[in-house]
């Protein structure tokens, strides 16, 4: 569609015309701000705990769970050196053998959410497949911060 | 000929003064649209629609993804 309508441009005298080959998806994957009515309510990305404990893959992890309890948390992401979501430690795998590397222990590969994401869909989906917090994530991967459910229920589905 | 370029491009256009356009229906640009952008659906481009434009600084269109 964007290249029709560049196209179409051109042809009534636009000289300078550019195409935003992402689109809209693109940029609000990215958790850029948007205006229109659904930015009135809120989304993954605004109610994701930015500060939640990271760690690298060759982290020991009693080290990591020292840190990640004396920080108030009981969860930590795994991440490479550009911030791209790699594993997740729940309790479960904060309490295995502490000498594990965090490659070893971690949740590999986990579900990720988008920012844009309503936090109502988010709370439904949430409950619906009993997740405790799901990482939201850019769509090219990079850690925005952990949703918990408790944050997405409160905040996406207000008492009536 | 037009030009597809990127996020961080489309950031350093606009703040040197390059104008969005959406071109997605109007319904889909109320629920959403980057700051600042204006609404010309594709099939209502024409030259009067286009006139809400200036022809003399950059333009930027954009739908929903790649297609």
């Amino acid at each position: 569609m964007a290249p029709r309508a560049a196209a179409r441009l051109e042809t009534l005298g636009f000289g300078q015309v550019h195409e935003y080959r992402g689109g809209k998806l693109d940029w609000m994957a990215a958790g850029l701000p948007t205006e229109g009515e659904n930015s009135l309510h809120p989304r993954a990305g605004d109610a994701a705990r930015k500060d939640v404990p990271i760690c690298s893959l060759t982290d020991r992890l009693g080290d990591v769970r020292d840190r990640v309890k004396a920080a108030g948390w009981d969860a930590a992401l795994a991440v490479d050196g550009e911030g791209v979501v790699l594993g997740l430690l729940r309790s479960k795998e904060l309490a295995k053998d502490p000498d594990l590397r965090i490659e070893q222990a971690m949740r590999p590969g986990p579900s990720t959410f988008r920012p844009y994401v309503s936090l109502h869909e988010m709370a439904h989906f949430m409950e619906e497949h009993d997740l405790e917090s799901s990482p939201v994530t850019t769509s090219d991967g990079k850690l925005v911060g952990l949703l918990y459910r408790a944050d997405a229920v409160r905040l996406g589905m207000p008492p009536k | 000929m037009s030009s597809p370029i990127g996020r961080d491009q489309l950031q350093k256009l606009v703040a040197q003064g390059a104008q969005l356009l959406e071109v997605l229906p109007a319904d889909e640009y109320r629920e959403d649209h980057l700051p600042g952008a204006r609404s010309i659906p594709l099939s209502q481009i024409d030259r009067e629609s286009a006139a809400a434009l200036d022809a003399n600084r950059a333009v930027i269109v954009y739908c929903w993804d790649t297609a």
